[in-house]
């Protein structure tokens, strides 16, 4: 075996622009090639960020009108309303929100945020800078693929953008779709949204394929499955769940799509009046087919969400407490099984659609047993933190509050997966509260610690630490006071989807009358919007300090300036073109920090036993 | 830079790139269709009844032989690939487009004939179903044909270059093949038959 003797770290700031390279990739491509239509994984995991983070603050900026619309119902909105209404025309007549338009915004900020936004940004953007570095992958197994799968989503995205300033604007439904009242509703909004879905459905479909190909394929010598960062096979099985689950909602989507443009009755029932009268269909379909294709995504989508902020978590996490992660196997193990459950409890979104107590109990088994390998996985990141000599920087603040913060969002879960407690509870802003504590405060925390930890490695320059405590700060105590109000509104039996915010439908405004919500749970919408705008500005900080600390941020004095195993800190800074350079060989697990004896606190992966000593044989 | 294994096969694995790609390409259009298959099961049961004999199953079952038939052509394309000896390969693959078309003008007669009566997906619940499956099903052959016109014009260039590389397009473009021969050989008796 020829063995490769690595001086540590094994590439150093200054020759990082001169690292050999085999195949000549210093000729100039030019700025389209480069940046635009690039097939390095770098850059298109830099674009799906870029893009994602977009779309994200626009998701937010939706929500923020809703809010004022549910706090000041009929009262036209300041600063946005006179813009909107030049843009929108009548559904924003006098800037006033309408009820329509309130409830397009309803469907796209959801759309928008789950597919748009974080699915991009986790799995697609950290997924491709990262793991092909992790795994010591020169890229991703298919680079033009990758590219393809880009484009698809931004094509995705126009579409879905382009249908708000369609006549009738965008779709109505819900992000979830449901039959017949997105068939019913008179715009093109819908047929927008399923175009829309497709080709972010295709995108996907492409990412997953390439990612499980790459990861399969491409593990550097000696990178054997057991060594894999968690944060690797928390993205293959994430992969896998996207590649299974999407394919019966593209299914769906066509057979709306046949219904929406064909006429066809895939998802209308025999007997089917839309606005008094009788419908021209042919009837004999099934509103609750698409229910049940819908959450057959839906569900696993939640841990597509969740996922790969846990792997986030992970890694920073190991790097910050400087000792090895608690249970790496139990981690391993447990991320599959969540993903092999995930498959079988989407019915417990369906509690109320009458489909029997047989099924119910069938799905309340397995939603149960789900949750056992998600606290093991969060049991595991808290035992961690026990007797680590933690390091409080940025990364490791959002990755710390996202541990309490997830825990709030899975916990809560917990009631809505059994139907005696989520019948009174469903469609209630206690679903929205427990839904948003995962996602917003869960994978969004671990979104930005993502952000912050390989910042460096991208641009070669760390983010400014004290705008970076202070973006922590502000988001987990607004986040918090933006979504803990929901469950107190929620359980005092407040639906969600009111364009009002309950005024009417509950005539909480009529004193004395029966059944109606609380004067002081109405008054806590006036709460949650300024909360939601102070929450908006917390992330002014972000946005300058991310933009500033690309040029200006201060330089890393290494390679590796998180003092990290994991092998993506012991490529060059950023890395180049193929990333290594030289193929790297991998000796140890993901994890070796503290390891007694040893010269420094951590020791690379690719680091062999004894420097200068004859490489072990590789695992394969 | 190179990507490693994108034409021979990982040790370990056993496989080449393309080939893990398509066989997990494959396994989400078997979700893809078994929730179509679903979608089938879960609305016929509800209805009360079923037409049956709408379609000429005379065409179908023709159709039937003519995948069929295309199957084992794609498997001598890549077989004659396999032996070096290309101008086979050729003749095979040229074949196997050839039977793909044949299917898609069947299928053009026989939506031709509904259509003539009328009969659009908008018609029953049957004739949604049986459009949607089938022309789904037609996407996928039109896509197949798309990929073997390219190996057969531009893309046959590649065997003079990289031999294996090319064989290996052949390869996976025949599991793309075999794979959506399998869909029609389902497609056939639970509409045509059943």
């Amino acid at each position: 075996m020829e063995t490769i003797v690595h001086e540590f770290p094994p590439y150093r700031e200054g020759e990082t622009a001169h690292a050999p390279e085999a195949h000549g990739h210093h000729e100039d491509i030019g700025f389209w090639r480069k940046y635009i239509f690039s097939s390095d994984h770098k850059v298109i995991g830099i674009q799906y960020g870029f893009t994602a983070l977009c779309f994200m603050l626009f998701g937010f900026f939706l929500m923020l009108m809703m809010r004022w619309q549910i706090a000041h119902p009929g009262a036209p909105m300041p600063v946005v309303g006179p813009m909107l209404a030049k843009l929108l025309g009548q559904p924003a007549a006098g800037g006033i929100m309408s009820p329509e338009l309130y409830n397009s915004f309803g469907a796209m900020h959801g759309t928008i945020m789950v597919f748009l936004a974080i699915v991009p940004l986790a799995f697609a953007a950290f997924g491709n800078y990262v793991v092909p570095l992790m795994i010591g992958a020169p890229d991703m197994a298919f680079p033009r693929v990758n590219m393809a799968s880009y484009q698809a989503y931004v094509l995705g995205g126009i579409v879905m953008l382009v249908s708000f300033f369609i006549p009738g604007g965008a779709a109505q439904a819900g992000w979830t779709s449901y039959s017949p009242l997105a068939t019913s509703i008179p715009t093109a909004g819908q047929l927008f949204w399923i175009i829309g879905m497709v080709l972010l459905i295709t995108s996907s479909l492409l990412g997953a394929v390439n990612f499980i190909a790459t990861i399969i394929q491409l593990r550097a010598p000696g990178m054997t499955w057991m060594r894999l960062p968690f944060f690797v096979w928390a993205q293959f099985v994430t992969a896998f769940l996207l590649l299974l689950a999407f394919p019966p909602l593209e299914a769906a989507a066509l057979m709306q799509l046949m219904d929406n443009a064909a006429h066809t009755s895939f998802f209308l029932p025999t007997g089917l009046a839309v606005g008094g009268q009788l419908a021209h269909i042919s009837g004999g379909g099934s509103p609750l087919l698409w229910q049940h294709l819908f959450w057959f995504l839906g569900h696993p989508e939640v841990y597509v969400l969740i996922l790969p902020g846990m792997g986030i978590v992970c890694e920073i996490i190991a790097n910050n407490t400087r000792k090895p992660i608690w249970g790496y196997k139990s981690l391993v193990y447990s991320v599959l099984v969540v993903g092999f459950l995930s498959f079988i409890v989407w019915a417990h979104h369906m509690y109320l659609t009458g489909m029997g107590t047989t099924i119910a109990t069938f799905f309340q088994a397995t939603t149960m047993m789900i949750s056992i390998p998600s606290v093991i996985i969060l049991t595991c990141l808290f035992i961690s933190l026990w007797g680590g000599s933690i390091r409080f920087n940025t990364p490791m603040l959002f990755a710390l509050g996202f541990l309490p913060m997830f825990g709030i969002g899975g916990l809560t879960g917990l009631p809505l997966g059994l139907a005696p407690t989520d019948i009174p509870l469903h469609d209630t802003y206690y679903v929205i509260a427990h839904f948003h504590y995962v996602v917003a405060p869960g994978t969004i925390f671990a979104l930005f610690a993502g952000i912050y930890y390989w910042f460096p490695k991208m641009t070669g320059r760390r983010m400014n630490e004290f705008w970076g405590r202070v973006h922590f700060w502000g988001s987990l105590v607004f986040m918090n006071l933006v979504f803990m109000p929901m469950f107190a509104q929620g359980i005092e039996g407040m639906l969600r989807r009111m364009a009002d915010g309950g005024a009417n439908y509950s005539a909480a405004r009529v004193p004395g009358a029966l059944n109606t919500l609380p004067n002081d749970i109405m008054a806590l919408h006036t709460w949650i919007l300024w909360a939601a705008i102070a929450l908006g500005l917390a992330q002014i900080p972000f946005i300058i300090n991310l933009f500033w600390s690309i040029n200006r941020g201060e330089k890393v004095r290494s390679d590796n300036p998180w003092e990290a195993t994991t092998l993506e800190w012991q490529a060059p800074t950023p890395p180049p073109h193929g990333n290594f350079a030289e193929p790297p060989q991998i000796y140890r697990g993901p994890y070796e920090y503290s390891v007694p004896g040893h010269a420094t606190d951590f020791t690379p992966q690719n680091e062999p036993d004894r420097p200068g000593a004859p490489a072990l044989s590789p695992a394969h | 830079m190179e990507i490693p294994y994108a034409v021979y096969p990982r040790p370990d694995t056993g496989i080449y790139n393309a080939k893990v790609g398509i066989w997990l390409f494959l396994a989400s259009e078997v979700m893809l269709f078994g929730a179509l298959f679903s979608t089938y099961i879960i609305l016929r049961t509800g209805l009360v009844e079923w037409p049956h004999g709408e379609l000429n199953v005379w065409l179908g079952m023709a159709n039937t032989f003519i995948l069929i038939g295309s199957s084992v052509t794609m498997v001598m394309a890549w077989a004659a690939l396999k032996m070096r000896n290309f101008g086979r390969h050729r003749v095979y693959l040229i074949v196997t487009f050839l039977l793909a078309g044949v299917f898609l003008v069947n299928k053009y007669f026989e939506y031709a004939d509904h259509f003539r009566r009328g009969e659009g997906p908008w018609h029953t619940t049957f004739l949604a179903i049986y459009y949607t499956l089938t022309g789904l099903h037609g996407l996928h052959i039109l896509g197949g044909m798309v990929v073997m016109a390219y190996l057969i014009g531009p893309g046959s260039r590649l065997w003079a270059k990289q031999p294996e590389q090319f064989t290996n397009r052949v390869e996976y473009t025949g599991l793309y093949w075999h794979f959506v021969d399998l869909v029609w050989i389902f497609l056939f008796p639970i509409l045509y038959l059943l």
